[in-house]
This record gives structure tokens, C-alpha cells and sequence, in this order.
């Protein structure tokens, strides 16, 4: 009895936490974010944004090269800080009017406000995703490349040679689900929490082979595991893959985060960002 | 001639008073039944009325809810389960079996055991002092780095050993408090007997001082079975990884929940048999039976 008496008095106090913390409607608008803007909706002035005036911008730490360099987003080196800087730029916003935020990769889609008006993380476009959160229309296509140590020696000159490795990549991206899908290895792939685990599991030899989006293999091996190598690239199949930024659902600033995504590719602008932060990829073969 | 139970029920009738009191008593009992169960109704109604009236409900269910999203990770989140539950099965003998030792040569007083004694008190302070999952990272990935010779690269089994080592200095810890508890009076009087130190260890203060520390051993264990999803952090597919896998790539978290409903599952029937085995000790120690 007492304590049934006491539970139920704990109880009500919790009731009222719940009131008082359940958040207010996000304002999320109802309109199909993809759409063509309204005249004037992109204007600087217009824009809907966490703060005015301020364009802010999620990726995760560390934020590894080459989509960004020194792990400092604000220095406009890298892919991804290039890309972001530029689309900032279209918009109408000067250098100092960007601000970078850290947004890990699976805070990026939890439910409730965001933190930032866009996330840019290597995040993959997928269907399921799309139905939590929106995603700009892609600003780069990903192969999918084989990394392996050289001193294994017979280096897997074609996907059925992989399906005996022990095989590893990172958990939510479709570099495991390629290994998943299309490659469907005989020994349960590894899933690595991060890149940082890959490279350390690949060195220990507790894997033999990681599986990474082309840019990003280049740079592990050219920089960050001594030894390795690409054995080669293949594309996944069905949808080519794309990565997009990361917006609250329903923000109608897609929107205008498209038209200056459109405008940087058909003046070429993306186009030499990509050749000026990413390696060419027409040496590495192509795994059949 | 002991008088039957119906014998007795025809020759006893019980005075007003004692009728009085039994009245008395059912109704204050069923009154508190009613009570009881109208309090709970009401706090309970109000707490899903209070969270599901909430502005963000629809949203939650949605995130956190979810009846596909549970079904399509169910095989997956088992399959990595059946991971957590090995690994227990494995950890807890050798974690007993390393907590005992500990805690015995921590107790010994031969002059030869001084380095033992003086390694146990290290590896005790060392091992409850550093977080858990720190001693997963540095196993797991920082073995495999000194290729030593024979020594596994397997991180299933280099998170175990890591928990293993973990969990064995909080063991030693409880069952040496179990040890100490013993009245020296035992061990004079086993002395008196002419019993040796490890006899009197043997028989006379490891059985009482091990059945003392039953119910927090089994708490201890309790634990583990939660703690072996820190070997997540080290790319062991482990069930509460296997939820965040899938959760990275549909942007859904009941996954999450399904895995809490596999560890309640297994945690909550070695909780009521840590409640029980407290229970009966007490009551032996009243001498109630």
C-alpha cells in the first residue's frame, strides 16, 4: 500500500515533465520541398534558416580528407567543405556568414529540431532514408573500391575472388550493403563503427580486405595505412549511388539548395572542385 | 489420539470478539485491494494519456514504434543476440573462477605469496578503475598490434577476455568482502581443531563467505549481460550494433527497443532468482524453516 501511495505520487510529477517537455511543432511545412522555388523564396532575406543571417552546416568529427581537410570544415579545403562553401556562396552568403556545427552521423536524422539548416557527411540518398528526413538532389556519384594490403600477394583481381575474404566496411553505408547485396561473401562481413576501426582491423590482419567509397580508399591508401592498396573499383548495382545533404523534413530550403546545386554543375564549378580535392578514378580497374 | 481437523472445527467456535476481528480485518484488506488497484488504474492511464497526448507523439511512434521496422531488423537483432548470450555463457565461469582466485591470494598470508598478493591489489585498483569499454578498445585492437605469437586476432574473443578481466576484479572485490565478513571466531575455532589455513579456508570460511555474496555476485552478472554490448564498439555484430546498423541506414530507431526487450527478457528472470536466493538465505539465517 505505501508504496503503491508513494509510486503514484513520484508519478505525477513525471506526468508533468512529459507536458512540459513535449516539444512544440517543429513548422515543418506541408509543401513538397522538392518543388520549384516561388520567385524571391531564394533570396538571402527569404531563406528560411536556423538563424538568420547565418548559413549553418552539420558533418561529423572527426571529418576525414578528402571531403575535408586538417578535420577543420571552415577552411574551405576538401570536397564536401568546398561544395558547402560554394552552394553558400550561390546563395548569397559571404565566407564568415557559414557556420559548421558537429552533428554525428546517426544525431543527423534522429527525430526532433535540427541543429543545422543542412547536414553534408558523405550521407548516400536511399529511398528509406528519404522518408525521415530530405536530401538535395546528389552532388557526387561514388564507386565502390576493394581495399587490401599488398604483402597478401594475390591481390582478388575480380568480385568472385572476394566472396572468400573476410571482408569489412562501415555500418549504414552502401559500401556494406554492396558486400551485403552484390558481393554476398562467404564469411559474415565486418561492420565497423567507424573508419578509424577499419584501418586498425585491416593492419591486425582481423580482416582482409575493406570495402570504401572510391575518394575516401584513396586516401587510406595513400596516406593512412602504409602497405595498402585499391584492388579495384565496381559499381554498385541498380540506382548509381549518390550523396546528398541532409535537411529537416519539409524544409523548404531543398529547395533552393537545388537550384544552386544545378547552377554550380552547369557552370562547371562543381566539376573542378571535384577534380581539384578528388583523385582521378580512371586508373583504378574495374572488378567484374 | 490426536483429535482430527473436522473434530476440531465442530468443537471450536470462535467468540464474537474473534469474529469481530476477522471481520475487521477483511474489510480493511479488501479495502485496500480496491484502493490499490483504482491508484494504479489512474496513474497508469495517466501516464499513456500524458505521453501519448503529447505534441511529438506522432512522430515518436513513428521513429520508435514502429511494427515493420521491428519485424524486418527481429532476425538480424537475434542472430546478433545469440552473440551477447555466448559471450555471457563464456565470460561467467572464468570470471568466477579468476574473481576467486584474486580474492583468495589477496587473503593468504604465506611470505611467498607476497608478489601475488601485491600483483592482485594492482590488477584490482587497475581493472575497477578503467572504464569497461576502454579495456574493450585496448584488447581488441591493441593485442592484435603486439603479434604475438599464437595469440588470437579474433574480436569476439578478445572482447570476452576483455570483460572477463573487467568483471573479475569487481568479483574478487565482492567475494573477498564475503571472505572478510567470516567472524575470526571461526577461524579460531577451525584452528582450534587442529585445521590447516588452506583447510580452514577450504571448509570453513570460502562456503559461508561465498553464500553470503550470492545475491551481489548474481547482480554482478546482471550487469554483464548488459555490458556485453560494449564489445559493439569494436565491430563484434553484437545485437544492440546490429539495431544501430540497421537504424543508420532506414533512419529508425525501434529497432533499439526491440534489443532492450531481448536483454529485459534475459535479465529480468536472473534478477527474480538473485530476489529469491536473498530471500531463502534470510530466512535460513532467522531460521524461520
Amino acid at each position: 500500500m505505501r508504496l503503491r501511495g508513494s509510486l503514484a505520487v513520484a508519478a505525477f510529477p513525471l506526468l508533468l515533465v512529459v507536458a512540459a517537455c513535449a516539444p512544440q511543432s517543429d513548422g515543418s511545412t506541408a509543401a513538397d520541398p522538392s518543388a520549384t522555388p516561388t520567385a524571391g523564396q531564394c533570396d538571402t532575406d527569404n531563406l528560411n534558416l536556423l538563424t538568420a543571417g547565418q548559413l549553418t552546416i552539420g558533418t561529423d568529427s572527426p571529418a576525414y580528407e578528402p571531403w575535408f581537410v586538417d578535420n577543420d570544415p571552415t577552411n574551405g579545403k576538401g570536397f564536401e567543405s568546398a561544395v558547402a562553401y560554394a552552394v553558400a556562396d550561390q546563395l548569397g552568403f559571404s565566407t564568415d556568414q557559414v557556420t559548421w556545427v558537429k552533428v554525428p552521423f546517426n544525431n543527423s536524422y534522429a527525430p526532433g529540431p535540427k541543429k543545422f539548416d543542412f547536414d553534408i557527411n558523405q550521407i548516400s540518398i536511399t529511398p528509406a532514408r528519404a522518408k525521415v528526413v530530405d536530401f538535395s538532389d546528389g552532388y557526387y556519384s561514388a564507386a565502390q573500391a576493394v581495399i587490401t594490403l599488398k604483402k597478401d600477394g594475390a591481390t582478388p583481381t575480380s568480385l568472385a575472388e572476394l566472396k572468400d575474404l573476410k571482408l569489412g566496411a562501415q555500418t549504414g553505408t552502401t559500401s556494406l550493403t554492396a558486400i551485403r547485396d552484390q558481393i554476398q561473401p562467404s564469411q559474415e562481413p565486418l561492420v565497423f563503427p567507424n573508419t578509424n576501426i577499419a584501418k586498425q582491423a585491416l593492419l591486425n590482419g582481423q580482416v582482409d580486405a575493406i570495402v570504401a567509397d572510391l575518394p575516401t580508399a584513396f586516401y587510406i591508401t595513400a596516406v593512412e595505412i602504409p602497405g595498402s592498396t585499391i584492388a579495384g573499383q565496381f559499381a554498385s548495382t541498380g540506382e548509381p549511388e549518390e550523396f546528398g545533404m541532409l535537411f529537416q523534413k519539409g524544409n523548404p530550403l531543398v529547395a533552393c539548395v537545388n537550384e544552386a546545386l544545378a547552377a554550380l554543375k552547369s557552370d562547371g564549378t562543381l566539376d573542378s572542385i571535384e577534380k581539384q580535392w578528388l583523385s582521378d578514378t580512371v586508373d583504378v580497374p574495374v572488378l567484374q | 489420539m490426536s483429535p482430527s481437523s473436522s473434530d476440531r472445527g465442530v468443537s471450536w467456535t470462535p467468540s464474537d470478539r474473534e469474529l469481530e476481528r476477522a471481520r475487521a480485518r477483511r474489510s480493511i484488506h479488501q479495502r485496500g485491494v480496491v484502493l490499490s488497484t483504482v491508484v494504479t488504474v489512474v496513474v497508469l492511464a495517466a501516464l499513456v494519456v500524458g505521453v501519448t497526448s503529447a505534441p511529438g507523439w506522432d512522430r515518436f511512434r513513428e521513429f520508435f514504434l514502429s511494427w515493420p521496422d521491428a519485424k524486418a531488423a527481429f532476425p538480424d537483432i537475434a542472430k546478433g543476440f545469440w552473440i551477447n548470450v555466448k559471450m555471457f555463457l563464456i565470460a561467467e565461469p572464468l570470471i568466477l573462477l579468476l574473481g576467486g582466485l584474486v580474492a583468495i591470494t589477496r587473503g593468504s598470508v604465506s611470505p611467498w605469496l607476497t608478489p601475488a598478493r601485491f600483483l592482485a591489489v594492482i590488477y584490482t585498483d587497475l581493472f575497477r578503475g578503467v572504464p569497461t569499454i576502454l579495456v574493450v578498445y585496448v584488447l581488441a585492437l591493441g593485442i592484435p598490434t603486439l603479434q604475438l605469437q599464437g595469440m588470437t586476432t579474433s574480436l569476439f574473443w578478445l572482447g570476452t577476455i576483455a570483460l572477463v578481466l573487467s568483471y573479475g576484479a569487481y568479483v574478487a572485490e565482492v567475494i573477498r568482502s564475503g571472505i572478510e565478513s567470516i567472524h575470526p571466531s571461526q577461524v579460531a575455532s577451525a584452528e582450534a581443531l587442529g585445521l590447516s589455513r588452506t583447510q580452514t579456508m577450504r571448509f570453513v570460511v570460502l562456503p559461508q563467505g561465498v553464500r553470503r555474496v550470492v545475491p551481489p555476485l548474481l547482480n554482478d552478472f546482471v550487469s554483464l549481460q548488459k555490458d556485453t554490448a560494449l564489445v559493439g564498439t569494436v565491430a563484434v555484430f553484437e545485437s544492440l550494433y546490429v539495431a544501430a546498423d540497421y537504424g543508420n541506414y532506414n533512419f529508425n530507431f525501434t529497432p533499439f527497443l526491440v534489443t532492450a526487450a531481448f536483454f529485459v527478457a534475459l535479465t529480468v528472470p536472473l534478477a527474480r532468482i538473485t530476489d529469491w536466493l536473498g530471500r531463502r538465505a534470510m530466512e535460513r539465517e532467522r531460521g524461520s524453516r
